[in-house]
């Protein structure tokens, strides 16, 4: 069985976010990881690779240092590793990414394609449907378990929503995006970081990509345009009082609830 | 594409076991507003399902002048592809101008595959939607376009805010973030013009097989219709502590939610949880109590008319977003603050 998982380099917002004196955000002074959603896919893929020896190839779509992440997925236990880079891809939107990474996927053999829920810079839960849908694929979002039946090429997985799951089966070749809820990654091993730093990344650019237009790559090739980004300034300071004692506590908020009218 | 022959909003109506979304009466109402700045000012309530029909006036109540109805048994319980096939059909056959979806588990399985099979492009999870010029100013390098939707969108969990168009492609789509717009006043026996269309449905590949649907006890209440939450984090402590918030809810008759940490800890369940991974909610008063203030969790409530945020930690982040702070024990503020509070009420009445 193949597994091709789908991963992306992102800031770190979880050792909190960094702003600069304006109050817009320091993206420099973040560090770079693996987006958690996708680890967890990867992590879902080891675990078939555990159980029946599935070959696991890791992908991922960006700038050369997103080789990192590659790496990282190496010293976890993927095999295989592929960087698609080119200047051509910059400035994509969803559409033009998932259309660059399913004209990679059109070049490998897979039976289960992972990708993470969403990424936690762009937030958007987009890309791995959309691959789904440029390559024809059944597509089960929000997993948070899956099973691999390999004789009857099926998949089942427990699928979330706000108040339910579906168990949901869908046969092979499918796409599946998974919850950081799926599982706990393991740790890169010792002897995995060692080979980490022995095996290949594959490289591939533009002229690599199997059965895309160029009218569906990169900027130009991206039907969402921004027409204003920012950073969101930080709300002004509120006040901030610490009462000596709770009954002070207690009259300064109900003098605010009765200015504001609500009590 | 001829970009002229798409015209008018259309929502897709989220319903689940025959009962709408509340996602499907908030999109009609941003829908009614946007189409007052549009030469087209129908609204399109698009209902997928199976044994549909009794919403239609529900929908028409709460804004959409049409409902185009998808009724097929395929269609009963969401999978992704017969629901794709079904609004991609309609996409093709009515030629929207503007679709929004809920930014729901649905919506956010459904929307990218259904611009991906139509073309277009769809911006995630806005919070904000308007008419306007596009580029926002006059370019000298390239043409302006009227009426377009800007779309906005909140990114790096709420850390930067993007406007997005999408100029050249038809419809112009965007998920909506529950809780954010808001519905009309439902006008009472209102009609809409009921359209039915059924593109037929044919099994293939993608066809997925749903084997069990095991819904989790939601009895709580819905923290995204509350007026006042009283909301808790770690720094509760205890699931049995959360009574204090409990009653000071009570007293304010408001709400109970939490934090991240809180639903992780296994103190509440996860459809009380505020924040990215949670529910947005922008109630008009925010209790943040032992909440230190992840901006993920920021994210979800920072829109609320006032927030007032009780924290032993001094330097807790969640101070930088309050109206008001309050440096102080949860355990001892808490408690006096109900107290006083039902005093202030009872003397009112």
């Amino acid at each position: 069985m193949k597994v091709v998982v789908c991963i992306k380099q992102v800031p770190d917002t979880k050792g909190g976010v960094k702003f600069k004196p304006d109050g817009t955000l320091d993206r420099g002074a973040m560090l770079a990881i693996m987006n958690p959603d996708d680890k967890a896919g990867l992590e879902a893929a080891l675990r078939l690779k555990d159980q029946y020896g599935a070959e696991v190839t890791v992908l991922t779509m960006g700038l050369p240092k997103a080789d990192a992440v590659l790496r990282e997925a190496f010293a976890m236990g993927a095999d295989k590793a592929i960087l698609v880079t080119d200047r051509v891809l910059g400035g994509a939107d969803t559409w033009a990414t998932s259309s660059t990474i399913a004209g990679a996927l059109r070049n490998l053999e897979y039976d289960l394609i992972i990708t993470g829920r969403q990424a936690i810079d762009g937030d958007t839960a987009q890309v791995g449907p959309q691959i789904s849908e440029h390559l024809h694929l059944p597509v089960i979002s929000y997993a948070e378990e899956i099973k691999v039946d390999e004789k009857a090429r099926t998949v089942e997985v427990k699928r979330q929503f706000e108040d339910r799951y579906h168990i949901v089966k869908a046969k092979m070749p499918c796409l599946v995006t998974a919850l950081s809820e799926l599982n706990e990654p393991r740790y890169m091993t010792p002897g995995g970081i060692f080979d980490a730093f022995e095996k290949e990344v594959t490289v591939w650019g533009r002229a690599d990509l199997k059965d895309v237009d160029d009218s569906n790559l990169g900027l130009k090739g991206s039907p969402t345009q921004i027409a204003k980004a920012s950073d969101k300034v930080k709300k002004g300071q509120g006040e901030k009082v610490a009462p000596d004692s709770a009954e002070e506590a207690v009259d300064y908020i109900v003098g605010k609830l009765t200015e504001k009218h609500v009590i | 594409m001829s970009l002229e022959e798409y015209k008018g909003v259309f929502i897709f109506a989220q319903q689940v076991d025959n009962e709408l979304s509340s996602i499907a009466l908030e999109l009609l109402g941003k829908a009614k507003s946007l189409a007052e700045d549009l030469d087209e000012k129908k609204v399109t309530a698009v209902l997928l399902g199976s044994d549909v029909k009794g919403l239609v006036d529900k929908l028409a109540e709460y804004g959409a002048d049409r409902v185009i109805v998808v009724d097929d048994p395929a269609l009963k319980d969401y999978r992704t592809e017969p629901y794709t096939h079904a609004l991609a059909s309609v996409i093709d056959e009515f030629k929207p101008e503007i679709l929004l979806v809920g930014a729901t588990a649905i919506g956010r399985d459904l929307g990218p595959r259904v611009s991906s099979r139509v073309h277009t492009g769809l911006t995630a999870d806005c919070t904000s939607l308007d008419i306007g010029d596009f580029p926002l100013e006059p370019s000298p390098v390239r043409e302006t376009k009227h009426k377009q939707l800007l779309m906005t969108r909140p990114a790096f969990g709420g850390n930067t805010i993007a406007t997005i168009a999408c100029p050249d492609f038809r419809p112009q789509m965007a998920t909506v973030r529950p809780g954010v717009m808001q519905k009309i006043d439902p006008i009472k026996g209102a009609k809409a013009e009921v359209v039915e269309f059924n593109p037929g449905f044919e099994e293939n590949d993608c066809y997925t097989e749903i084997l069990k649907i095991v819904k989790e006890a939601s009895s709580v209440a819905d923290i995204q219709a509350a007026k006042i939450l009283v909301s808790g984090g770690r720094g509760v402590g205890s699931a049995e502590n959360f009574k204090i918030l409990d009653d000071l809810a009570e007293a304010l008759g408001g709400t109970v939610s939490c934090s991240r940490a809180v639903v992780d800890s296994g103190w509440k369940p996860k459809d009380l949880q505020v924040g990215q991974t949670g529910k947005t909610v922008r109630p008009q008063l925010y209790f943040a109590i032992g909440i230190s203030g992840a901006i993920q969790h920021v994210a979800g409530m920072e829109e609320s008319d006032i927030i007032i945020a009780i924290n032993k930690d001094e330097n807790a982040p969640i101070f930088d977003v309050a109206d008001y702070g309050v440096v102080g024990d949860l355990n001892k503020i808490v408690p006096a603050l109900t107290k006083k509070i039902k005093e202030a009420l009872a003397a009112k009445n």
